[in-house]
């Protein structure tokens, strides 16, 4: 790793992110932390032999997960982004409404200016097109998923594959990729966001999943090349060439996946930035036009600013699912990362 | 130390060519192309072939890429399409409105979150450390125009106790000498403009320091507890040092250096917050030059020498930070 003066701020933290999230260090799996690793496991498979009654040593990521489960902020996010989950899966029976269906008889008889409130087949009213609005947000909570996981996911998978070749191969690859990171990082999140759709010709769904994916690959990038730049150095990396382990199997099988850990904390978290960077660009007129589509950022972002002085329960709705989303995605992220940190490791 | 110096500023400057490389490409493949942008879809082949050459666009790319670098590096940015004004000055306007939006809202978030955070680690599992926990992570978790239309609401609505939006009530008489409202007033003795500019910044500043405080608040949380943990403190306090000297000299100074990154790295990206903030409070800054220059029909002059200010700013504040360092840490230096 370089000195600390020229990358200290490596991985670097994009506004509203805790760059604790993103630091260049390698998580979980820190050499002396193996070494300790190596110690504990010696000495139980030595029990092991003695008294064959032990079942065995705990994995990295069983004994993370153990730390896990008995943190209960950590699991207090879980159950938000579960029910969350479960909500959007049965969407369909939960809503009582079609979510683009136009009760008309509702907005026949009013002014140009005033929206539904709540009826008794309309518990949250509707929206000033006459749709009921909680079968929009109970439908909404599918479109944030989607658009959350789809541009985690992408954003995951190009700066996977940047850092893990910058990572693996080192020397010019990784002069031009990290340079090319560089260049993204230039730019604060939710600006190089609006330059990349106001690229497009038309905004859509997927310019703004893309924008937003986009925004966090140069995150991913840094922090796996930083694990894996760890790794190199390890001694069980050094264990595999001495043996004579092929390059191709080192960095696969013995560099990626335990460099992979604090990348998959770092999904997590990116998850609610998200569905936070969708909503604001829906906010600024730049998101998803397709006006039939219930998302809780387009619903926030475009009725719930408009609306907000008539009826603001059509901002306070989706506003409270999203922060409690986001919430729920960052305690979880956080949890897990206290899992993995090996200081936390008795 | 000069060296390194040196070599971040090379860096830096590659990364400002890159992008200016990048923002040259995307102008050259506009949607349309940029004489559609300039022109509208309707210009006929005539006055299309005569921008064709006004604009250079009938030269090797090469050679319009040179042109287009030496006009940036004079500060020509051509006219904005929406008002055909010069670039330079349209974003001139608008920069003091931003500057003393984010000054405030920093100073907000420095002077709040450093002391609050410091509190919240010194009493550990208590009251206020779980109050600031939970106040950090709602911070994060919500978003800021939300937030101001929330505040709007409420503090201009219910209770009148602030402006709606703009930066200063109409009927205010205040020169304009810098285009920084508050020091203007200063300046011209004018000081109920300053109240009335001041005024006008509190429920904004508060909007955008939303996200810097609560970051702020987390890292000095942290770092502090790190460092109340170091054998350092323990001795200090073994040897019977006042709790002063203990605070500033052993905890603070160790503690700060996360603290000094976050802040500079907050501080540039102050402009994603501020083109929300801006919308919500009809601010009339950078943000909002940026909103509209989308959304009215995109206003590429302007867009372009907007993003390569930000990175600019970005960048050097980047750069700022990584040396402030060496101030901070005299480890550093030797290095």
């Amino acid at each position: 790793m370089s000195d600390p003066i020229t990358r200290p701020t490596v991985g670097a933290q994009r506004d509203g992110v805790d760059p604790a999230a993103v630091e260049e260090k390698p998580e979980g799996v820190t050499p002396s932390a193996i070494g300790r690793l190596g110690e504990r496991k010696r000495a139980r498979l030595d029990a092991l032999a003695q008294a064959s009654a032990d079942k065995g040593g705990v994995s990295l990521i069983r004994d993370a997960f153990r730390r896990l489960r008995r943190n209960p902020v950590a699991i207090f996010g879980a159950a938000i982004v579960a029910l969350f989950v479960l909500v959007a899966i049965f969407a369909p029976l939960l809503a009582p409404h079609d979510p683009a269906q136009r009760f008309d008889e509702l907005t026949k008889n009013l002014t140009v200016d005033s929206i539904p409130g709540a009826s008794s087949d309309f518990p949250l009213g509707s929206d000033p097109l006459g749709r009921d609005f909680l079968s929009r947000m109970i439908y909404g909570s599918r479109q944030t998923l989607f658009v959350g996981v789809v541009a985690t996911l992408i954003g995951l998978a190009l700066g996977v594959l940047i850092g893990a070749l910058s990572g693996a191969f080192g020397g010019w690859i990784d002069n031009i990729l990290m340079r090319f990171t560089d260049v993204m990082l230039a730019l604060p999140a939710l600006l190089l966001a609006i330059s990349l759709v106001a690229m497009a010709s038309r905004s859509s769904q997927w310019t703004v999943i893309l924008a937003v994916a986009i925004v966090n690959v140069p995150i991913f990038a840094r922090l796996l090349r930083g694990s894996m730049l760890a790794q190199r150095e390890s001694d069980h990396v050094l264990a595999a060439r001495a043996l004579g382990v092929k390059q191709h199997s080192i960095v696969l099988r013995h560099m990626l996946p335990n460099a992979m850990t604090a990348v998959i904390v770092q999904a997590t978290l990116t998850l609610s930035t998200a569905i936070l960077e969708a909503a604001s660009l829906s906010f600024l007129g730049l998101g998803d036009p397709d006006i039939n589509r219930a998302e809780w950022g387009l619903m926030l972002g475009v009725d719930g600013q408009r609306y907000f002085e008539v009826r603001p329960e059509l901002a306070y709705y989706p506003a409270i699912a999203i922060i409690v989303v986001a919430l729920g995605f960052t305690l979880l992220g956080e949890g897990m990362r206290e899992a993995i940190d090996p200081k936390n490791r008795r | 130390m000069l060296r390194v110096i040196v070599r971040r500023l090379l860096q830096l400057v590659v990364t400002l060519i890159a992008l200016s490389a990048l923002i040259f490409i995307w102008l050259r493949n506009l949607p349309g192309g940029p004489v559609e942008a300039l022109l509208g879809e309707r210009a006929t082949p005539a006055s299309r072939a005569l921008l064709i050459k006004a604009l250079g666009y009938d030269q090797p790319v090469l050679v319009q890429y040179a042109k287009f670098m030496q006009r940036v590096l004079t500060g020509d940015f051509g006219n904005s399409i929406r008002t055909g004004d010069p670039v330079t000055e349209v974003i001139g306007r608008a920069f003091p409105a931003t500057i003393e939006l984010a000054a405030v809202a920093m100073i907000i978030a420095v002077g709040l979150g450093v002391p609050l955070g410091y509190l919240a680690a010194r009493h550990r599992g208590r009251l206020l450390d779980n109050l600031s926990i939970a106040g950090t992570l709602l911070g994060i978790s919500i978003p800021i125009f939300f937030l101001g239309y929330l505040l709007k609401d409420v503090f201009t609505q219910n209770i009148h106790w602030f402006p709606p939006s703009g930066r200063i009530s109409t009927g205010v008489d205040n020169t304009d000498v810098t285009g920084f409202f508050v020091l203007d007033g200063l300046l011209t003795r004018e000081f109920d403009a300053t109240g009335d500019a001041l005024w006008h910044l509190i429920l904004p500043a508060f909007t955008l320091a939303t996200i810097p405080l609560a970051v702020i608040v987390r890292i000095t949380r942290a770092s502090v507890l790190d460092v109340l943990n170091e054998d350092y403190v323990r001795t200090a306090e073994a040897k019977g040092l006042r709790h002063k000297t203990i605070r500033g000299r052993h905890i603070l100074r160790n503690a700060l250096l996360p603290v000094v990154t976050t802040i500079g790295l907050q501080t540039g990206a102050l402009l994603s917050g501020a083109v929300l903030t801006e919308k919500v409070y009809n601010w009339g800054g950078l943000g909002t030059l940026i909103t509209d220059s989308i959304s009215g029909g995109r206003d590429y002059p302007v867009l372009q020498a907007l993003i390569l200010l930000a990175a600019l700013v970005f960048v050097v504040v980047n750069l700022l930070v990584d040396l402030s360092y060496a101030f901070i840490d005299p480890r550093v230096r030797v290095r």
